[in-house]
């Protein structure tokens, strides 16, 4: 019954077919004109996203961009692949839709603070603790762009908006923390402006399998302009960022001298030199729920931001759990047959 | 008709009778009522049942929002609904009695298990003193019988609690009301040694409880006779009893092998729809996926979703789901894939009252979304029919990828009769194939007969194409603000929906092509009507009955139908939903006959309100 659903026969890929399919970045820009403002953060997302597309080994037609409402979702327009802008909040629940159907395609959403964080909150954390395959790419400006202006879940309270003249009363929300309670299997945060670190972030995301999370802090020039310079405009990041790298003690500043250590429970910076070693600094790892809790959680000014995987672990994924069920039934009592299930098993013959 | 058997008990003949058994919800009510049910069809009555849930599920024992019951009409002749009032009640408790006594007419036999008339039960059920006793149900043929009692006793010597005993009471006045009746015991006697395989002590319990009550009907003398409704002309075939939940699930999965496509059905728990969600999370081996989503909109989300990806996507629920799914609804219509919502029907607005029925949401499914958003509705008339309309949902919504509304209701899903099983070789192919010719591709082209767009799924090379809310530009799908092509799209969406009118039967009716009174219908309301214009036709009125089973578009005679009569007359569960499309699109003075009070319609109502209609006729023609 499911030979109608391949239609062009083909089969799952693994990435080590990229070698064999021979994509190209231009293979995956569509010919549809790019509508964001100019010097919009999510140019930046959309190029790094182009880019590492043909790492993963699928053929494009495998690949599917679900969108909701706001400016991130305009992206699976720009993408030649398939793609879906829905309604507002409500991509992972489709996602999830099409990836339980559809095991054998690769699955993206991308979504912003205001879509995935208030209005579609629900099926966010949903999707995630069902571990559903999907890559959910949420873009954080910290504000509703689309709309004009108005403050968002991650905008910090006191923000003053249209929505909001005397300042928010709201407080914001941790999207990293949310998506650990959610139990994503793949967490991590990157940053527009730093290519190099995107492609290396959405890599690793593309490959997961399972629920990736992954917030893009990005710029919205027109309506939040600098909504994260603080930490991470070109002269200040290596200061005020820390790039986690798995099984690698949490170094960060110019000059490698930072660090950070736990103190009893409380992480604590540090400075390297004779009071504190290397070997005294936490070093990360992505399977520990406790490390991933205390990263999600740390701010600028009073820590350095925390980017990179924050967690990455392999459970069952929902596709996987929903196919197996079905396997094991027709295993167990063979292919239904659909003459018997209309009879039932209490029938009487009139003559 | 009056013979005598063995035992010098008359035996006398009936057409048609109505039991209803009801007592707390603790009480089995729904196993007795369901057991007689299959009893009798297997017998070859023609049977009809109605259950009667409590709305709450652990409602305090003996109280009277606790009392469940189980309406069944069983007959020698064809029926269509589970009868206006009963014959018969059983009465378990002094609370269910309270509850169904209003609904007992005069003269009618009450049975009733007086060990349960204690005064807690009698407080409970807010009696000042006890019925039984008071001479106040003078007015009807009591039989007043020791239930619990005689029960215990037959049950001695079992190891067994005296609380386990009572739990057998049921099957003690179920033996009873097979012995009046004169049923067999063995469908049920079976059905305890299946039920009970592992625990037979248990078995052994119920068989005895069964069959005492049996004995005990016939060496009382309380009762002076039986009563036989002899088998119904039944076409030949095989049949099994079936609800309409089930006929739905079943049409879904039929549905799904026909078109070769596997099913995919995301679903939020809500009364009374969730019996769908759980009959086809059983179907495992069918290839169905089910989901429990996390809400009403994620349910439909996933459905959506998951016919993006070229899997026959549903999903099910009832009135306040529906307005959760309203925007996702309108999702579907502008995306153009197909999907069926279901919408079991129930007493509204808001919660309202979950467990009881309405035809209410006819207005919400047409037209509850932002903007002219249409979409199909089919609507079976009886639980059998489920399974053909849910059938049929599917083959529109595929054909003219469109969303398709099943509109069930409580009544419906939950109500049950013998239904003739079908033939799978009988089933007709419904398969549309997915678009994979790249030449020529264009999302939003359509075929000139049905205006559906092509089906490109993920996964065909060379087919990558991007859809969603926006509107779209005609043929090339792409994002347009074009005032010329929005107004062209919206015709043309309208214009396919309209086009199905071609390709479903005419409305048929059953009568008179042209007279005095036509009783259109819709839904669950079947039933009552049809049974009300027999009687009306048989008293030589000129009356006629048509009932829809299209409410989107309607068929394409409907026009011609309703103008050939001096009077139309709507009965609906609602307050004038059907009369008013029918009076705004046919400028007919159609008129309205509605009731809601979470129950069907009765026939004598019906029947009472035509010839109010017919002597108005007269007297205005005079
Ligand atoms: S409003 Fe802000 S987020 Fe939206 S496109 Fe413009 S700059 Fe980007």
């Amino acid at each position: 019954m499911t030979d109608t659903l391949s239609p062009g026969g083909q089969p799952a890929l693994s990435p080590q077919n990229a070698a064999i399919i021979q994509l190209t970045r231009k293979d995956f820009v569509s010919d549809q004109e790019v509508r964001w403002c100019p010097g919009c953060g999510d140019y930046s997302i959309l190029a790094q996203t182009q880019k590492v597309m043909p790492d993963f080994g699928y053929p494009k037609e495998n690949i599917v961009f679900i969108s909701g409402i706001g400016c991130s979702g305009r992206l699976p327009y720009y993408m030649n692949t398939y793609g879906f802008h829905s309604i507002h909040g409500r991509a992972p629940a489709i996602a999830t839709g099409l990836k339980a159907a559809r095991p054998d395609l690769m699955v993206w959403v991308i979504t912003g603070d205001g879509d995935a964080l208030s209005i579609g909150g629900n099926h966010l954390i949903h999707s995630m603790r069902r571990n559903v395959d999907i890559r959910v790419i949420m873009f954080n400006n910290r504000i509703y762009g689309l709309t004009k202006g108005q403050a968002s879940p991650t905008s910090e309270i006191g923000k003053v908006t249209k929505s909001t003249p005397l300042g928010t009363v709201d407080y914001p929300i941790s999207p990293l923390t949310i998506a650990l309670a959610a139990e994503a299997s793949f967490i991590a945060r990157s940053v527009d402006t730093h290519t190099e670190h995107l492609q290396q972030t959405l890599t690793r995301a593309g490959f997961h399998r399972g629920s990736v999370f992954t917030e893009v802090l990005q710029n919205c020039n027109i309506f939040n302009d600098g909504a994260h310079r603080e930490f991470t405009d070109r002269d200040v990041r290596e200061d005020r960022m820390l790039v986690l790298e798995h099984g690698q003690p949490m170094i960060f500043g110019k000059d490698r001298d930072m660090g950070l250590r736990l103190n009893g429970y409380q992480p604590e910076v540090v400075k390297l030199g004779d009071d504190f070693r290397v070997e005294d600094l936490l070093v990360h790892d992505e399977q520990d729920p406790l490390i991933a809790f205390m990263l999600s959680r740390l701010y600028w000014p009073d820590f350095p931001v925390p980017v990179g995987v924050i967690r990455d672990v392999r459970r069952p994924t929902h596709d996987e759990l929903v196919t197996n069920q079905i396997e094991e039934a027709i295993a167990a009592r063979g292919e239904g047959n659909l003459q018997a299930l209309l009879s039932g098993n209490d029938t009487w013959t009139v003559k | 008709m009056t013979t005598t058997n063995e035992r010098e008990i008359p035996m006398e003949e009936l057409e048609r009778v109505t039991i209803r058994f009801a007592g707390d919800s603790g009480d089995g009510m729904q196993v007795t009522g369901t057991q007689f049910t299959r009893t009798s069809a297997v017998f070859g009555n023609d049977v009809s049942t109605l259950p009667d849930f409590p709305a709450e599920i652990r409602a305090p024992a003996g109280s009277l929002p606790g009392v469940s019951g189980f309406q069944i009409s069983f007959s020698s002749t064809d029926i269509h609904t589970p009868g206006d009032e009963p014959d018969v009640l059983v009465a378990m408790n002094p609370a269910a009695l309270k509850v169904n006594l209003g609904e007992l007419p005069a003269g009618a036999a009450l049975i009733v298990n007086e060990d349960a008339f204690t005064a807690t039960n009698l407080a409970k059920a807010g009696y000042a003193s006890n019925p039984l006793k008071d001479g106040s149900l003078h007015n009807w043929n009591v039989f007043s019988i020791p239930i619990s009692t005689l029960n215990t006793r037959a049950l001695e010597g079992l190891e067994m609690t005296s609380k386990q005993m009572d739990l057998t009471k049921n099957f003690f006045a179920l033996g009873v009301m097979f012995w009046l009746y004169e049923r067999s015991m063995e469908p049920t006697l079976q059905w305890i040694g299946d039920k009970f395989k592992k625990r037979p002590v248990f078995a052994d319990a119920n068989k005895r409880a069964l069959r005492a009550g049996y004995a005990f009907g016939e060496t009382t003398e309380i009762f002076h006779s039986r009563y036989m409704v002899p088998r119904a002309p039944q076409r030949p075939g095989t049949y099994r009893n079936l609800t309409g939940n089930e006929g739905a699930a079943l049409g879904f999965v039929a549905a799904s092998v026909k078109a070769n496509r596997p099913l995919f059905y995301g679903s939020y728990p809500i009364t009374p729809a969730s019996d769908i969600l759980h009959e086809l999370a059983s179907y495992k081996t069918f290839g169905v996926k089910t989901f429990q989503a996390e809400d009403e909109i994620a349910a439909i989300g996933s459905a959506i979703g998951a016919s993006y990806g070229g899997a026959m996507g549903m999903t099910g629920t009832s009135g306040p789901g529906i307005a959760l799914k309203s925007e996702a609804m309108g999702l579907a219509v502008m995306v153009e894939l197909p999907l069926v919502v279901v919408d079991v029907q129930r007493a509204g607005p808001s919660t309202g009252m979950p467990t009881k029925n309405e035809q209410a949401d006819l207005l919400q499914v047409l037209y509850g979304r932002n903007s002219d958003s249409p979409v199909a509705v089919v609507a079976p008339a009886t639980p059998g029919e489920t399974f053909w309309y849910a059938f049929e949902a599917w083959r529109l919504a595929l054909k003219y990828m469109t969303p398709v509304v099943f509109l069930s209701d409580a009544f419906l899903a939950t109500g049950a009769e013998p239904w003739p099983i079908p033939s799978v070789d009988d089933l007709p192919d419904i398969s549309v194939p997915n678009r994979t010719e790249k030449a020529g591709f264009r999302p939003y082209d359509r075929d000139p007969q049905t205006l559906a767009r092509p089906w490109a799924v993920p996964g065909t090379p060379g087919l990558e194409h991007r859809i969603g809310g926006l509107e779209k530009a005609d043929l090339t799908g792409n994002v347009s603000y074009d005032p010329e092509n929005h107004h062209r799209m919206q015709e043309l969406r309208q214009a396919k929906i309209a086009g199905i009118a071609n390709d479903i039967p005419e409305l048929e009716v059953n009568g008179p092509a042209e007279g005095d009174l036509l009783i259109l219908g819709w839904g669950s309301t079947y039933g009552s009507i049809r049974s009300a214009v027999e009687r009306l036709q048989a008293r030589g009125h000129s009356v006629a009955h048509a009932h829809m089973r299209y409410l989107n578009p309607f068929p394409r005679n409907t026009g011609d139908v309703v103008k050939a009569y001096k009077r139309v007359m709507i009965p609906e569960i609602n307050l004038g939903q059907l009369s008013m499309l029918i009076r705004a699109r046919y400028l007919v003075d159609a008129q309205g006959y509605n009731k809601v009070r979470g129950k069907p319609f009765r026939i004598s109502e019906i029947e009472a309100e035509a010839e109010r209609l017919i002597a108005e006729l007269r007297g205005a023609s005079r």
